[in-house]
């Protein structure tokens, strides 16, 4: 009976392995090809049957898709954009969340409300207004226009995470600070943000990657190429020479490598961000 | 909350604070509290104010103005007037044709991706749900997909989908035999469409798997050992106790996915651009089409707001959907 228990639970095991394995390949296997293909000349990129270890690995790719198109600077602008954006999402959903988390005052409901708002509607609905606004404001084919923008559509997501965050923290902390005259932004600084540090990595990886991977806004309002960003750089690679696939995918490595180091170093931060969103939610 | 119970004492005889109806209990014991109270609210307003106008300003105001924008013919050359229309550019849309295969289209999407990410996310959060060897590596694989972008994970999968000499014929065609020639993937509209929604499926999986796995986690063990010793086979067990458990978070991950499904853009702008001849548009390329293509942002402000109003309502029915059973039952 204890034997064939055992034996039934490592055949579980090897299956639930078998099943997990499978699945791991089908997920890592496009990333190992799109590698590959990086480093292949382009006669190779399309032959059959498909070579996974290049004969004629080159990195030539690589080079001309750095030198071509302002290739760096592309990395350059999204390194800029993505840095500012994080910096002030976080600080301004920081900020806000505190507000809601520790205060009473009228009005609160309905901000939080606004906010929730803010993060049911679809993204991109807002596309029209918001290019007639940044016309208005004279943000169009500026950077800046991107971190105002990106800024603004991370903080109600931000705030709804840092909020709840926010409220775990025991009152009596904060307490003491009051009872010693430290004043609202004194305990904000002090007090609340250090304490939240995990939870402030966490908004600040969102943010950084979020504006980092953005397509469409700076698509749409960025025409000048100094001001491309990756994203917009990586596209424009297809359209060009839509049959160079070793230097669209050599620009996409590049473009992802900083992503995948930020993930792999974050890794815990990450899933119990997003678990925690979720499951509170 | 908290502070409240020190600030808001004073706050009982004042109706301006929505919220101070329990401070009642607590009579003003100090003269101070009163100035405190009035310090702390400003504080609070100076929190707030910075980051929620800057929400107001680029996400709030043009919610509201996409609605004001559909009603009019709009133009963009400065100096010349938009003509307010009505709801032309609403019964516009319902005669378009290509607006209804839109519509479609994005409707597929939904209905092969959300259902796929549910169920392999979910089984692959159950196989982890134990003490499987690599459960780490496991999990960042899976993830691997949701943190790159979708820009490289479109041109990725444009590539392997290529008719001749792309990575997906070879396995199914020369490799497994499984059909007889290579698949037109991209040139025809419900191969894209599935293409697309392959793309959907493997770009989405890790996200509903770390939700679900931080789900399953929380069910408490003795209640899953508790159906073990009632001699309960491990699928009954999994719908009797793990599955009513993570029913709130199942809804949650539901609702996002459909959300997330009506904002499919990236991938169909770079794959397939809405062709071949239209066939593949979805709500967003379409509009996006109409807005910066033919510069009529009346039309595409229309086609954006058709889109928030069938997320909206999609996102009630669902959450009433889910909430009905689970209120019966307690």
């Amino acid at each position: 009976m204890v034997v064939g228990n055992v034996r039934r639970a490592h055949t579980v095991m090897s299956a639930r392995l078998a099943l997990l394995s499978a699945g791991a390949v089908v997920m890592i296997l496009p990333f190992a090809y799109m590698l590959s293909t990086s480093f292949k000349p382009n006669a190779l990129v399309l032959s059959i049957p498909p070579q996974f270890l290049p004969h004629h690995a080159t990195t030539s790719n690589y080079t001309q898709a750095w030198s071509s198109n302002q290739f760096g600077h592309y990395f350059v602008n999204s390194l800029w954009v993505a840095v500012v954006t994080t910096v002030a999402a976080v600080l301004l959903s920081a900020m806000m969340a505190y507000a809601l988390a520790r205060f009473r005052f009228p009005g609160r409901t309905v901000a939080f409300g606004l906010i929730l708002v803010g993060l049911m509607v679809p993204g991109l609905m807002m596309l029209i207004p918001q290019f007639l606004l940044a016309k208005k404001l004279l943000l169009l084919n500026s950077l800046w226009g991107l971190v105002v923008f990106y800024t603004g559509g991370n903080l109600a997501l931000n705030t709804f995470l840092l909020r709840s965050f926010f409220q775990d923290i025991p009152w009596e902390l904060e307490e003491a600070m009051v009872v010693d005259g430290g004043g609202p932004w004194t305990r904000f600084w002090r007090l609340i943000l250090p304490l939240s540090r995990p939870a402030l990595a966490v908004v600040a990886i969102f943010t950084f990657l979020a504006s980092w991977d953005e397509f469409t806004w700076a698509l749409t309002i960025i025409n000048d190429p100094s001001k491309y960003t990756l994203p917009i750089g990586i596209a424009l690679f297809q359209g060009q020479h839509s049959t160079s696939w070793g230097l669209v995918f050599a620009a996409s490595a590049i473009a992802i490598g900083p992503v995948i180091a930020i993930f792999a170093v974050f890794q815990r931060q990450f899933v119990s961000g997003i678990a925690t969103g979720a499951v509170k939610a | 909350m908290r502070p409240s119970r020190l600030t808001a004492s004073s706050n009982s005889g004042t109706t301006s604070d929505p919220l101070g109806r329990s401070a009642t209990a607590l009579r003003p014991r100090f003269r101070s509290t009163s100035v405190r109270r009035r310090k702390e609210i400003t504080a609070a307003y100076l929190f707030l104010a910075p980051g929620f106008f800057l929400f107001a300003l680029v996400i709030l105001y043009p919610i509201v103005r996409a609605f004001q924008i559909s009603l009019f013919n709009w133009s963009i050359v400065p100096g010349t007037a938009s003509h307010f229309l009505g709801l032309h550019n609403y019964s516009r849309a319902i005669h378009d044709p290509i607006f209804w295969r839109a519509l479609e289209n994005t409707g597929f999407y939904m209905a092969v991706t959300v259902p796929g990410q549910i169920v392999l996310g979910l089984a692959t959060a159950v196989l982890l749900d134990a003490h499987v060897p690599g459960r780490g590596l496991f999990r960042t694989i899976y993830y691997l997909p949701v943190v790159t972008s979708w820009v490289v994970v479109s041109l990725l999968f444009q590539y392997l989908f290529i008719t001749d000499g792309g990575l997906a014929n070879w396995i199914l065609h020369d490799n497994l035999h499984l059909v007889g020639h290579n698949i037109d993937w991209l040139g025809t509209r419900w191969m894209a469409m599935i293409s697309l929604g392959i793309l959907g499926i493997w770009k989405g999986v890790g996200w509903a798997m770390v939700i679900f796995l931080a789900a399953l986690q929380g069910v408490p063990v003795e209640l899953k050992e508790a159906a073990a010793v009632d001699g309960a086979k491990a699928w009954a067990r999994f719908r009797a106790v793990s599955l009513p458990a993570i029913r709130p978070v199942i809804a949650f991950v539901t609702v996002m996915l459909v959300i997330g499904s009506f904002n499919v853009f990236i991938s169909v702008f770079l794959m397939t651009k809405g062709g071949p001849l239209d066939e593949t548009q979805v709500l967003l390329t379409y509009m996006y089409r109409w807005a910066f293509s033919y510069l009529d942002f009346g039309y595409g402000s229309a086609l954006s707001f058709i889109l928030t109003l069938i997320v909206f309502v999609l996102a009630l029915a669902q959450l009433r959907l889910f909430r009905r059973p689970a209120e019966a039952r307690s």
